[in-house]
C-alpha cells in the first residue's frame, strides 16, 4: 500500500471501480458520459464547469483531469483560472451568507 | 515550463538525436514489462496485423529537413542548423514518379519546404502534372522571414497550389509558447496575405487549410469544435478566414519525445494514447494510403516513419527504383508511436480519420 492517500497514477485505475461492483459502475459511467455530451450546454462550457467543482469538492483528481481536458479543447488560463474563482466566489459566499443567520441570532439574543 | 530551443536535437548533440535511442524507448519500458500492450498485439486483435496498404491516394515529399523555427514539438528535429535537403537530381526523380502516379494527391512538406533552393522550380514542374490535390505545407512565417519570400501567396496561387499551415492556437501566447517568440504576430500577417490573394475565403477555389498541434502533454480535442473556436477568434481579432482545421496530434518521436521525457509526461502520454485507441481509425490510418518520400530519395510507410529511419520492407525502397504496384505490395512497418495516429478520432496530415 501506498504511504500517501493520493496516487496520481490511480486516476488512470479509475474504471477499475465497475470490476467491483459491474452494474452500478458501468451505470454511472454511462451516465458521466452523457453528461459530458454536447446538449444545452456546450462540452466546453460543461469542462468549465466541472473544473470549478473539482475545486470547491477538493478533488485532486478531477483537477489534474478536467485541467488536461480543458488543454485539449484549447480552452486558455484564464478562461480556466476565472471559472476556479466562480468556484471560489459560490463557496466563500456560501460561508458569509450564514452570517445572516449569525446576524438574526444575534439580534434575536440581544436586548 | 521552459523556453522553446534555439537548435535541433542533432545540433545539440542531443540523447534522442539516436534514432536507435528512440526505438529502445518506444519498444522498452511499460511496453516490454506489459503494463501497455504492444500496437501489433492491439491491432491483431481486430484482424488488421500485419498493416497492409490500401490503394494510394497521397505521395508526401519531404523536400529538407531545413526550417527557419525551431518548434519544441518537431518530430522531424528541423531547424536553421539542418542541411539535409532534396537535390534537383532527386527532384527529377521525383517527378518522374509524379508525372505517373495513381495518387490524387500530392503533399510537399519539409521543414520548411521553401528553404529548398530548387522549391520554386520544382512546384513549377510538379503542377504540370495536373495531380487533383497540390498541397505545400507551410509554416507561414517563412513568408515574412525574408523579401525573396513575400511573393510565395502570388506564386502559390498561380499554381494552384492548396497551402496546409500550422497554426497551435488562436493567442499569441500558446502560440509562441511551442513555436517560438513572435512567430504568432508573423503568422496573423502571414494568414492576411493569403486571404488577400483570395486563399481561405469561402468559396474560393483556393485552399487554405490550418493545423492544430496541442503545445503540451495532451492530445487535441474535437476537431470539428476546435475549428468553429479558431474561426471565431481569428475572423473577430484579425479579420482572418480559412477553410478547414485539421486536428493533428503529436506523436512521440523525435523533440515532442524529448520533451515528454524531459518533463516527466511520457509514461502519462502513452497510456493516454494507448487509453483512447480507437480500431474504427486502424482503417484508415494514414500509412495505407500514403507513400513518404524523404529528402535522399528513400521511401517509408509515413513522415513519422522516416523520422524513425524504418524504411518500407518491401524491395523497392529508393525513389529511383518506384514501381508502385509492387510498392504496394508490402507490411507496414509500425512501432509503439502509431498509437499517436489511433487515438481518438485518429490523425493523419490530413486530421481525424475515424
Amino acid at each position: 500500500m501506498a504511504n500517501s492517500y493520493y496516487d496520481p497514477a490511480d486516476l488512470r485505475k479509475f474504471g477499475k471501480i465497475t470490476e467491483w461492483s459491474e452494474e452500478l459502475g458501468t451505470k454511472f459511467f454511462d451516465y458521466y458520459g452523457k453528461v459530458f455530451e454536447e446538449g444545452a450546454l456546450s462540452a466546453r462550457e460543461k469542462s468549465l464547469i466541472a473544473l470549478a467543482v473539482a475545486h470547491v469538492v477538493k478533488c485532486p483528481y478531477c483537477i489534474d483531469a478536467y485541467t488536461k481536458d480543458g488543454l485539449q479543447r484549447g480552452i486558455t488560463k484564464e478562461e480556466m483560472m476565472e471559472a476556479v474563482h466562480a468556484g471560489a466566489a459560490i463557496e466563500s459566499g456560501a460561508t458569509l451568507v450564514h452570517g445572516v443567520q449569525m446576524m438574526n441570532k444575534y439580534n434575536k439574543l440581544s436586548m | 515550463m521552459k523556453k522553446a530551443a534555439k537548435k535541433s536535437l542533432k545540433a545539440r548533440d542531443g540523447e534522442l538525436a539516436s534514432i536507435n535511442r528512440q526505438l529502445d524507448i518506444l519498444n522498452g519500458g511499460i511496453f516490454a514489462d506489459g503494463e501497455l500492450p504492444y500496437f501489433k498485439d492491439k491491432i491483431a486483435e481486430i484482424g488488421h496485423f500485419p498493416l497492409r496498404p490500401q490503394k494510394l491516394e497521397i505521395l508526401q515529399i519531404n523536400v529538407g529537413y531545413m526550417c527557419n523555427q525551431v518548434c519544441e514539438h518537431c518530430h522531424v528535429d528541423a531547424g536553421p542548423d539542418r542541411k539535409e535537403i532534396m537535390t534537383k537530381e532527386t527532384m527529377e526523380q521525383c517527378l518522374e514518379v509524379i508525372r505517373n502516379t495513381g495518387a490524387h494527391t500530392l503533399d510537399l512538406t519539409g521543414g520548411a519546404p521553401e528553404m529548398n533552393p530548387n522549391f520554386k522550380w520544382f512546384v513549377e514542374e510538379a503542377a504540370k502534372a495536373g495531380i487533383q490535390d497540390f498541397i505545400v505545407r507551410s509554416n507561414l512565417t517563412i513568408i515574412r522571414a525574408n523579401k525573396k519570400y513575400y511573393d510565395l501567396p502570388e506564386f502559390f496561387k498561380k499554381h494552384n497550389v492548396h497551402v496546409v499551415s500550422s497554426m497551435p492556437h488562436y493567442t499569441r501566447g500558446k502560440t509562441d509558447k511551442q513555436r517560438g517568440d513572435g512567430v504568432f504576430d508573423k503568422s496573423i500577417k502571414a494568414l492576411q496575405e493569403l486571404n488577400a490573394v483570395g486563399y481561405g475565403i469561402p468559396d474560393s477555389s483556393l485552399r487554405l487549410d490550418l493545423v492544430y498541434n496541442p503545445s503540451g502533454a495532451f492530445l487535441p480535442g474535437d476537431q470539428a469544435a476546435m475549428e468553429r473556436d479558431f474561426k471565431k477568434a481569428l475572423d473577430e481579432d484579425f479579420g482572418i478566414q480559412f477553410h478547414n482545421l485539421f486536428a493533428i496530434t503529436n506523436l512521440p518521436i523525435s523533440r515532442f519525445l524529448d520533451y515528454l521525457i524531459a518533463s516527466d509526461n511520457y509514461e502519462d502520454y502513452m497510456y493516454a494514447l494507448v487509453d483512447a485507441y480507437n480500431p474504427a481509425a486502424v482503417e484508415n490510418v494514414m500509412c495505407t494510403n500514403t507513400i513518404s518520400v524523404s529528402w535522399d530519395g528513400w521511401l517509408y510507410d509515413c513522415d513519422f516513419n522516416q523520422m524513425l529511419d524504418l524504411k518500407v520492407a518491401n524491395k523497392i525502397k529508393h525513389i529511383k527504383d518506384y514501381n508502385e504496384d509492387l510498392l504496394n505490395d508490402r507490411n507496414i512497418v509500425i512501432s509503439q508511436h502509431c498509437y499517436g495516429c489511433t487515438a481518438g478520432a485518429g490523425s493523419s496530415c490530413q486530421g481525424t480519420v475515424a
